[in-house]
Parts: C-alpha cells; sequence; structure tokens
C-alpha cells in the first residue's frame, strides 16, 4: 500500500494532467465569481500582478524574489501575513527553538536577495561534517566536505530568516507591498475559460472585508494551507505517529561545536544542531506519549534522558553487533581508508528557559502545484520529516525556480497567471525534484523505526556500505545541497 | 494534453469526415480550365481537395488566384474568420497553434526591436514604441506585445473578432491603456497614419490577402524610416501543401478546413522581391516548425513550410552602395539574431 500510493504520487505528479479536469474544477469554482460582478468598477485600484498569500519563510523569501527581479519591475505584488512584523533590530540574547538547516543552494538564494547579509550579521552558524548513527548497532555514516574547511550548511533561526527578508522587503516597497495582520476568509476562482461576465481573476477576500483582485495567487501559507485546500487539490498526506520536542540545550562545556549530530533511536531520530560554542538546538521526533513525558520532566531529568539517547548502547543486541563488526572488518579490507570511528555528541548540563516545545509530524505532497492562475510553494505543496533537514530548502528551491519561470513569463509578454504552460514547467521541475527527497526521507522514516534484527542487519549493512563509499556520499550531499 | 493531440491524429487518420460550417454549405465546385502553368499533380491535388471538402467556399483554382485590386482584403476570407470570431480565445480550440506561436513570434519581435532601439525600461522593455499589428483577429499577438510595454494598434476587417479583442483585453488595465483595435483595412489606416510606427506585425495574414503589392506599398508608408516589418506566413512548395494543408488541416484538424489556400502562399525569394521593390531590406529570414504532438513551434533552418522575416524601411530611396546611409536619429540595424 505504501509503494502503491508512492507510485500513485510518481503517477499524478510528474505526468501531465488533462486540462479538462482543471476546467472543470475551475468551473465549480467559479460558479461563485458572478456574484462580484458590481465590484468590478472598483478592482482596478485592487488589481495586483501577483498576490502570495502566507508571510513565512517562504512566502517572504517569493515577495522578494519577485520584487528584485529586473523582467518584473512595474508589477504589482503583494504579500498578506496574519501575523504581525517580524522585525529584529538586536538579536535576542537566548535562541528561538526553531531552527532551520539552510543547504548552500537555499544560502545563495538569500544571497542573491540580500537577506544574507543581515542574517550573517544577526546570528549564523555554520557546521562542517555531520554524523549519523544508529541505536541498534555501530552502524555510522559521516557527511563532510573534503577537508573539513568548507562549510556543509548552515543553523539558522527560523526568525532570524524572516527578519531578514523582512528587512529586505522594506527597501522595494515601492511595488511590493505587505500587509500583516491580515487574514484571508474566502478564495474566488475564475473560469480558465473567457466567459464575458464574470471577472477572470482570482479573488481574495480579505477578514476586513476588502475584496482584493490578483492574475496569480501563489500560496505559501504552510502544511494546512487555506490555498491548497480551497482549490481543491487533493493531497496525500498521512501523520506520522511522532511528534518532535524542540529545545535549546546549554553543553557542559564550551567546544569547537560545528558537528552536527544525529542517532536514530527505535522511537525516532533525536538530533543536536550546533548554534554557538556553548549551545545547541534539539530536534527528538519520538511518539506522542513519550514527547508529552518528556515535556513533563523536569530539567534535569530531561537533560539526562537527551545524554543517555545519545550515549547509551542500550538497543545493541550481540547478533547485530557481531554481524556489524564482521561486516566492518570485510569493508576495511577492500577499502581500507573507508570508515570513520565513531564520535560522541558533547554532553548537555542545562537547557534554555521556558525553551521545550513540541509539535506533530506528517508527510504531505500536493498532487499539483498549480491550478489556472494558482501556483502553491513551501510547506503548502510538500512537507516532510525533519529528520534530513530539508523543508526549508525543498521550500526556498520552489521560490527560486518560480521566479525563474515568471521572470521568463513576463519578458515573453505573457500573463503570468493564465499562460498553463510556463505553471506547468515549474510544477514539473519542482515535483521531479521534490518527489525523490521526499520519498527518500520517508523510507529512512520508516526503515529507522524498528529494532528487528532482520531490518536492523539490512540499514546497518547499508549505512556502513554507504559510508564506505565517497562518490555515493558526495551524490547524496550534492543533491541535499540544492 | 497528449491524450488529446494523439486522439485528434488517430481520429483524423482513420475518418476524413469534413468540417461542417454552419454559414457556407455550398460547394463551389467552379473548376476553371486554363491552368497551364500548374503541374498535372498539383491539379490533381486540387480536384481531389475539392471533392473531399464541403464547407467553406473554395477559391478558385486559376494560377494567379490574386487579381491586382485596390484592395488588400479579399472578402471570402473576411466571411470565412468571422465565423470563428468567438474562438479566439479557446486555447485548446482552433486558434491553439497561434497560441502556441506567440512563443516564436513575441521573442522574434522583442529581441529584433531590442537590437535597434535598445531597452527602454525594465519591465517594459519595448516602453515607448508604437506597433501595428495588421490582421490581429482576436489580439493574440497584440496582447503580449502590449505587455512589454509597446503601444499596439491592432486592425482587423472582420469587425466581430475586434469586438472579441477589444473585450478580452478590457479587463486588464494594462493593457486598456496600450492596446487599441480598429475595424479597418490597412490601406484606410495608411491614409492618416503616414510614418506613425516603429513596426508593423503581419503574422499570419499574407496568406490570405487579395492584393500583396498594396499591402507591401502600405506597410512602406505607415512605418518610420528604418522601421521594421515582421512577417510570418506559410511557404509555397509541395511540402507545405503536404503538411500545411492536407495534414495540418485534413488530417490532424491543427487548424479548420478550408483555412488556408496553398494558391495564396508565397516563398521567401518572391516576398523578399515584392519588399525589395517597396523599398524594404530584409534583414533576416528564419524556418518555423509545428510539432502536432507536443503543440509546440521551434525555429529551424529550413523554410519549406512556415517562416518568418523581418525587413526594414530602408531610410532613403535604395541606391546601390548608399543603402546604409547613417542616420542622425536612428541606432544601426542589428544583424539577424540566431534563434537556434
Amino acid at each position: 500500500m505504501f509503494t502503491f500510493a508512492k507510485a500513485r504520487l510518481a503517477v499524478l505528479g510528474t505526468g501531465r494532467r488533462c486540462v479538462a479536469l482543471r476546467a472543470f474544477s475551475g468551473a465549480l469554482r467559479g460558479v461563485a465569481s458572478s456574484e462580484s460582478n458590481e465590484e468590478s468598477s472598483t478592482s482596478e485600484n485592487q488589481l495586483f500582478d501577483v498576490i502570495i498569500s502566507g508571510g513565512g519563510m517562504v512566502g517572504t523569501a517569493m515577495a522578494c524574489s519577485l520584487g528584485l527581479d529586473p523582467n518584473l519591475a512595474g508589477k504589482k505584488i503583494l504579500l498578506l501575513e496574519a501575523g504581525h512584523k517580524k522585525e529584529m533590530d538586536r538579536v535576542p540574547e537566548t535562541y528561538s527553538t526553531r531552527v532551520s538547516s539552510i543547504s548552500p543552494g537555499s544560502a545563495t538564494l538569500l544571497s542573491g536577495l540580500g537577506a544574507w547579509d543581515h542574517i550573517a550579521n544577526m546570528r549564523c552558524k555554520p557546521y562542517n561534517k555531520m554524523q549519523v548513527w544508529d541505536a541498534c548497532s555501530d552502524a555510522l555514516i559521516t557527511f563532510d566536505k573534503e577537508n573539513l574547511q568548507d562549510e556543509m550548511a548552515y543553523i539558522v533561526e527560523n526568525d532570524v530568516i524572516v527578519a531578514a527578508l523582512t528587512k529586505q522587503l522594506q527597501t522595494l516597497s515601492d511595488h511590493v507591498k505587505v500587509q500583516y495582520r491580515t487574514k484571508v476568509v474566502k478564495y474566488t476562482w475564475p473560469r480558465p475559460y473567457h466567459v464575458s461576465e464574470s471577472i477572470p481573476w482570482v479573488q481574495v477576500t480579505l477578514a476586513n472585508g476588502k475584496t482584493l483582485h490578483t492574475k496569480l495567487l501563489i500560496g505559501a501559507d504552510g502544511p494546512n494551507s487555506m490555498v491548497r485546500r480551497e482549490a481543491g487539490i487533493p493531497t496525500v498526506k498521512w501523520n506520522y505517529d511522532q511528534s518532535a520536542v524542540v529545545a535549546v540545550l546549554h553543553l557542559s562545556e564550551p567546544t569547537e561545536n560545528n558537528v552536527a549530530w544525529q542517532r536514530f533511536l527505535p522511537t525516532g531520530p533525536i538530533a543536536m544542531l550546533p548554534l554557538s560554542d556553548t549551545e545547541s538546538s534539539l530536534v527528538w521526533s519520538t511518539s506522542h506519549q513519550h514527547a508529552e513525558e518528556l515535556l513533563q520532566l523536569d530539567e534535569e531529568s530531561f537533560v539526562d534522558a537527551i545524554n543517555s539517547a545519545f550515549w547509551s548502547n542500550e538497543n545493541h543486541s550481540e547478533l547485530v553487533e557481531t554481524a556489524g563488526s564482521l561486516f566492518r572488518t570485510a569493508l576495511s579490507v577492500l577499502m581500507p581508508d573507508s570508515g570513520s570511528a565513531r564520535q560522541l555528541p558533547p554532553s548537555v548540563a542545562g537547557i534554555g528557559p521556558k525553551s521545550r516545545v513540541m509539535f506533530p509530524l506528517g508527510m504531505g505532497h500536493a498532487t499539483e502545484y498549480i491550478r489556472h492562475r494558482v501556483a502553491i510553494i513551501g510547506d503548502a505543496a510538500h512537507r516532510v520529516h525533519p529528520l534530513a533537514g530539508q523543508g526549508a530548502n525543498l521550500g526556498f528551491g520552489d521560490v527560486a525556480y518560480l521566479t525563474k519561470v515568471l521572470s521568463q513569463a513576463a519578458f515573453n509578454g505573457k500573463d503570468l497567471g493564465k499562460s498553463m504552460q510556463h505553471l506547468l514547467e515549474f510544477e514539473t521541475e519542482r515535483q521531479r525534484h521534490n518527489l525523490p527527497m521526499m520519498a527518500a526521507v520517508d523510507l529512512m522514516k520508516r526503515l529507522y523505526s524498528t529494532n528487528a534484527a532482520p531490518v536492523v542487519l539490512l540499514r546497518t549493512f547499508g549505512l556502513q556500505a554507504t559510508n564506505a563509499l565517497p562518490p555515493l556520499k558526495e551524490q547524496i550531499m550534492a543533491y541535499a545541497s540544492k | 494534453m497528449y491524450s488529446k493531440k494523439l486522439a485528434r491524429l488517430a481520429f483524423g487518420v482513420l475518418a476524413e469526415s469534413t468540417f461542417k460550417c454552419p454559414l457556407t454549405r455550398s460547394v463551389s465546385s467552379r473548376v476553371n480550365a486554363a491552368r497551364s502553368l500548374c503541374s498535372w499533380t498539383l491539379c490533381l491535388h486540387h480536384r481531389q481537395k475539392n471533392q473531399l471538402s464541403e464547407g467553406f467556399s473554395r477559391r478558385l483554382t486559376r494560377l494567379n488566384v490574386r487579381t491586382v485590386s485596390q484592395t488588400t482584403v479579399d472578402p471570402a476570407e473576411v466571411r470565412k474568420f468571422q465565423a470563428m470570431a468567438s474562438k479566439w480565445w479557446d486555447l485548446q480550440g482552433d486558434f491553439a497553434a497561434l497560441h502556441s506561436m506567440n512563443d516564436l513570434r513575441v521573442p522574434f519581435i522583442r529581441d529584433n526591436l531590442l537590437n535597434m532601439h535598445g531597452i527602454q525600461q525594465l519591465g517594459k522593455p519595448l516602453a515607448g514604441l508604437r506597433i501595428l499589428d495588421v490582421g490581429c483577429g482576436g489580439g493574440v499577438l497584440s496582447e503580449p506585445l502590449g505587455r512589454l510595454g509597446t503601444d499596439v494598434l491592432g486592425i482587423d476587417p472582420v469587425e466581430d473578432s475586434v469586438r472579441t479583442a477589444e473585450l478580452h483585453s478590457s479587463y486588464d488595465p494594462d493593457l486598456r491603456e496600450r492596446v487599441r483595435y480598429q475595424a479597418c483595412t490597412l490601406e484606410e489606416l495608411a491614409e492618416e497614419e503616414a510614418e506613425g510606427f516603429h513596426a508593423v506585425v503581419a503574422s499570419e495574414v499574407v496568406e490570405h490577402l487579395a492584393d500583396l503589392d498594396a499591402f507591401a506599398s502600405c506597410c512602406q508608408q505607415v512605418l518610420k524610416p528604418g522601421g521594421s516589418l515582421f512577417i510570418t506566413t506559410i511557404n509555397k512548395t509541395n511540402l507545405s501543401y503536404v503538411f500545411g494543408i492536407v495534414a495540418a488541416e485534413q488530417l490532424l484538424r491543427i487548424v479548420p478546413s478550408g483555412t488556408h489556400d496553398w494558391e495564396k502562399f508565397i516563398s521567401p525569394e518572391d516576398l523578399e522581391r515584392l519588399l525589395e521593390s517597396f523599398g524594404f531590406y530584409v534583414e533576416a529570414i528564419r524556418g518555423m516548425m509545428y510539432n502536432p504532438l507536443t503543440g509546440a513551434w521551434s525555429w529551424q533552418q529550413n523554410t519549406a513550410i512556415n517562416y518568418a522575416l523581418h525587413a526594414i524601411k530602408c531610410k532613403e530611396e535604395p541606391q546601390p552602395g548608399q543603402v546604409w546611409a547613417e542616420s542622425e536619429n536612428l541606432d544601426k540595424p542589428g544583424r539577424a539574431t540566431n534563434y537556434s
């Protein structure tokens, strides 16, 4: 059933759809558009070229990216965000709990937007090495660049990213407008074909009663996207029976903290991501019940739980240990200088005040990223398990490609939302990139969720073999860095 | 979209039923005996054509189809397009190939104009230029040009098409200011707007006109010196008969049956000679190809079927060795751009 769902994802996702299906559902949605004829006289003032719904990391990056594009100069762009404006004159002393791992590809996008300078001035932590190992065996894999000098990726707090992008947006305020504390209550879709007496634009009705029109609506409103729901885009999604507990950890002693650690426990992966020489961020995905228990623990017991999760070997079994070491010996004969010694992460002494939070985890993928005059990006289109740190990067990848596609369309004089051809190009390209990544992350999650001996043996051998093959590791890193 | 195209192909191959037009059902079966210069195969084809299709009135199969009249407009063509006037903006309908041709024609026009005038403004690269779109139909090409910043005047003798075009562009405030339409002929316009346009675009129009000399002369009148003339049309070869008429109209239904008349096609050499006699310099000719499976156009070297042509109005009377005298006001025309 699982593979069928993946196959369905692949078939629905990467094929070209019959446009009639879209027209049909567009017609269903367009029934409601007849009511707004009387607003057509005032709609000129409120007709935008692009409205981006959702001002998180990905939505704000999209607004910046469109605003800076030279072919889109003169287009009217609006960003709608339900929360308040996130400004950060000074970085707060304490770290916030929600962090993201920013790949070099995303860092390139952010520096092209001019936001990376702000981020570097505020706070970001590059790391050079990543160690991923199993709790049920000795298998481990390390990723690093050749000489440990180059950075692999960066850990940045989400608030810092949004604040940096908001600062850049302010410099574009002449043609990118932002409305904060604005909630959308309804979307009305246009008919895909030209019908007289009906408005051919997407109508966005706000909570304060105003109606805006746009030629293209971009939905960047998160995993429970209203745009996606209202457009009736079918989504393949399931909940993992896991929640993630995040916290800020104080290390026992200052260290050159430039390694990211992740250990796969049978209940779920626990990860420690460096924030500074003395602090790290914790992301512990575990069952709902265990997560709640962890939140209830007092600080000392919580810290003990973390340390033992990283350090203890209680899940090892004799069989697996022997098999694992045999395999490792065999590999070392074949490839003498492969394999790495297992290092242990730094021990934790305390946690940041009031910084334990939990949130549920799930997987989601929209089968279509586009409709007539609509596109969805970021978590609205795809939602992954945090174990690979790819969620934000996939979203930034969407931003980069959609901007490129819209820029080219504008230079060809096309209507940005109407001609499905360039939107389809965006959807095909991004689904081709996102689906394998999401499938791999889901596979990893399921593979490591059990401590049954055969599966453990399989993944032990697999991990050790992958660790022994530098070209394969380089491929993985290159794919994840895009 | 693939399935639709394949179905169309299969259907066309299996059943050669004809396109029924509600307006004109009469078959013009007059076959003129005088065809001294036609080859026998051509005659055979014409006769088969007449027998195969009813519906739109067939052109007389005389050799010299175009009479030298004072008007470029052919009433039979006007009637034909009147019937299809409402279908211009149905992206999957009869005009789908024209919509996808924008991917070639808009960059062709845009890049050649940019070569000559430079980018005027970011976001509106062709701002400040005036373009005349002859035979604009429903505005399929006028709208993208308008979005690039030009002031477009689209003219078409078919009133219904002009009305459709006006309605379609009326919703978008950007286009409303920049794109205007007028239901008139080129001759009528040439009297009012002498030397008024930086460029004239006649895309898929020349093969529907009655008198090409009048057309070239009017274009020469309305263009500013050094202005550009862009034409896309179909070559007059056996290959264009097979692909442009038999395959496109009868087998694959890419365009409705009867849209084109092979006799009115013109080869690039003939067109070039004609334009040069009216004071134009042909700067580029590129072949275009339509792929019926993907519905997309692409550039190609071979001009045997469709081709695009860019000509520039000479700034003074063409004299040997003096055609490229520098003018104070206008930039040096660019070279042919490579579109591969």
